[in-house]
């Protein structure tokens, strides 16, 4: 187990305090709802491209704790300008980055996961990684089909 | 500062379980989650091993001394329970894997063959899980009514909601003892009086009151009563379902297999007598005989000491989180048994979970299979420590350092 700080660093807490984007998206492209069960949070993605394809615009809403909501915060920052292509991807290896213990750390000037390691403390708590994965999920969910998603 | 009554200090106790002397993150394990499951004594442990090392055999069916030697010892757990709550006949004993099965079995079997369209089940705002879906799977399929009788703002049954509740259509009541959330300790023997003066059969929930108080089945007027062996400090995967022998007499089985069965032709089979014929197949026979030493453990504590000392505890922690101003206790019906949940403002119950793990302090977060009851009181999640007989105030002392900790990093 690595120290308390590594899960909450003040990036996390900083984007729980003054999540960015927490805004609706009118009119949208996209929409989902994830839920997780285990806790009963819940998120809600919107999404707006340009007429390149890229994300003009993306805005989340929800309940959930510190990590989902820094997490949901991040995530909306590092997609904007994006194609979904790439939002697909990055989100495939911030997967891989709060699941995997065993793997090397993205360099730290990675354009894709730069922010987003600041919740690599994750992969240490197993119990959290939905926590961190939702809004990643639900934003899959709204790429393919404005369904709703769940956390598993 | 509210003393425990004489006696009531189980301190010596916290030894019989290994798991607690293990530390936690370099700390002294506080486990605050018995409401989940309790942790288990040494002596429970032994006998589901020596269970396995001794004498283990498939039970009702063997003539050699192995098979008799665990029949006995596993048919005598019936007895055991039958004290335990105080059934008139330990035929009314079922063993079934847990108070979840043993409610799926009282809803398909007795409750499920008497519903007809617009008939009514009433259940009450404060059920868990599963005290809830096997009710509305009964009565979607019958086009029966679930009735949900109103819960108070401070935790308590609203006992007037619950009396207007009750109606011509009522078919069954099936009400938690103790809620797992609240703490709230419903008056059952009020609620069976109501509703046998119309003829209403009731079960009650005892998933969360068998640990931690004397239970009589008959005192409280119950119909069915239920509870999970892992929260009694027995194994998971065991539980108890006693009925009235006349209501189990009439039920039909559960599920069909051996053991549950007197004679089987392919022309049609003759059931056995309650209990096996609700008992199909090789059951738990280990977790069972051991069901019963963590029963007789508690027996030998003592259910009234129990009581007390875990009413001293809840006492104290109410008095150490008093002096907080942001956090808000969900449920405070006078009389409650050992279970806090809390919110704190601004902060998500998962981040307080995780930062208290961190300092060795084990509570439940979520919605405690109470997903109604959270919306009732609108938190989406709560923090929640309950007791076991092995606590103490430096559990308490623990929790509450471990929360200044949460304040300081996310407060």
């Amino acid at each position: 187990m690595t120290e308390l700080s590594a899960l909450y660093q003040a990036v996390v807490l900083d984007h729980n305090r003054a999540p960015r984007n927490r805004h609706e998206v009118q009119p949208h492209d996209g929409e989902a709802n994830g839920n997780n069960p285990l806790c009963g949070d819940w998120v809600h993605v919107e999404f707006r491209l340009d007429p390149a394809g890229c994300i003009e615009d993306i805005g989340f809403n929800g309940e959930g704790c510190a990590i989902s909501t820094a997490s949901a915060s991040i995530m909306t920052e590092v997609l904007k300008g994006r194609t979904l292509d790439e939002a697909r991807r990055i989100g495939e290896r911030f997967q891989h980055l709060v699941t995997d213990r065993e793997a090397p750390l993205p360099a730290a000037d990675d354009p894709d996961l730069e922010k987003l390691l600041a919740l690599a403390g994750v992969r240490d708590y197993p119990m959290r990684v939905k926590c961190a994965t939702l809004a990643w999920h639900t934003l899959q969910a709204a790429i393919e089909a404005p369904a709703s998603a769940d956390s598993e | 500062m509210h003393e425990a009554r004489p006696g009531a200090d189980l301190a010596p106790y916290r030894a019989d379980f290994p798991v607690l002397q293990r530390p936690m993150n370099d700390r002294r394990l506080a486990f605050l989650d018995s409401a989940a499951s309790a942790q288990k004594p040494q002596c429970v442990i032994d006998a589901e091993r020596d269970c396995y090392e001794r004498y283990y055999a498939n039970i009702h069916r063997g003539v050699y001394q192995l098979s008799q030697q665990s029949t006995q010892a596993f048919e005598n757990v019936r007895g055991i329970v039958q004290r335990f709550i105080n059934a008139p006949d330990e035929r009314e004993v079922v063993f079934v894997r847990g108070a979840t099965e043993a409610i799926n079995l009282v809803a398909q079997s007795f409750v499920r063959p008497m519903l007809q369209p617009g008939d009514e089940v009433l259940i009450t705002g404060m059920e868990h899980h599963a005290n809830i879906v096997p009710w509305q799977l009964v009565t979607e399929a019958t086009g029966a009514h679930l009735v949900v009788a109103p819960v108070l703002d401070d935790g308590s049954l609203d006992m007037d909601g619950l009396r207007a509740r009750i109606s011509e259509r009522t078919r069954f009541i099936s009400v938690v003892h103790v809620s797992n959330t609240l703490g709230t300790i419903n008056p059952v023997e009020t609620i069976t009086e109501l509703a046998h003066a119309r003829g209403i059969p009731v079960l009650i929930d005892g998933a969360q009151s068998a640990p931690h108080m004397p239970v009589d089945v008959q005192a409280m007027g119950a119909d069915f009563y239920t509870f999970s062996a892992h929260k009694t400090y027995g194994p998971s995967g065991s539980g108890i379902l006693w009925g009235r022998l006349a209501h189990l007499q009439a039920m039909p089985p559960y599920q069909g297999g051996g053991d549950m069965i007197r004679t089987v032709r392919f022309e049609g089979s003759e059931y056995a007598d309650p209990p096996q014929r609700f008992e199909a197949g090789t059951p738990n026979i280990a977790g069972v005989i051991a069901t019963g030493v963590g029963l007789e453990y508690m027996e030998a504590v003592g259910r009234e000491r129990i009581l007390a000392h875990e009413q001293s505890l809840l006492a104290y922690a109410n008095e150490r989180l008093a002096e907080w101003d942001d956090l808000r206790v969900i449920g405070t019906a006078p009389g409650k048994a050992g279970v806090i949940s809390f919110v704190i403002d601004g902060i998500h119950p998962h981040d307080m979970g995780t930062i208290l793990d961190m300092e060795g302090v084990a509570v439940r977060v979520g919605h405690h299979c109470t997903q109604p009851l959270m919306e009732r009181f609108d938190v989406p999640a709560t923090v929640r420590a309950s007791f076991g007989l092995y606590n103490d105030r430096a559990d308490v002392d623990a929790l509450v350092d471990g929360l200044l900790k949460v304040k300081s990093l996310l407060g």
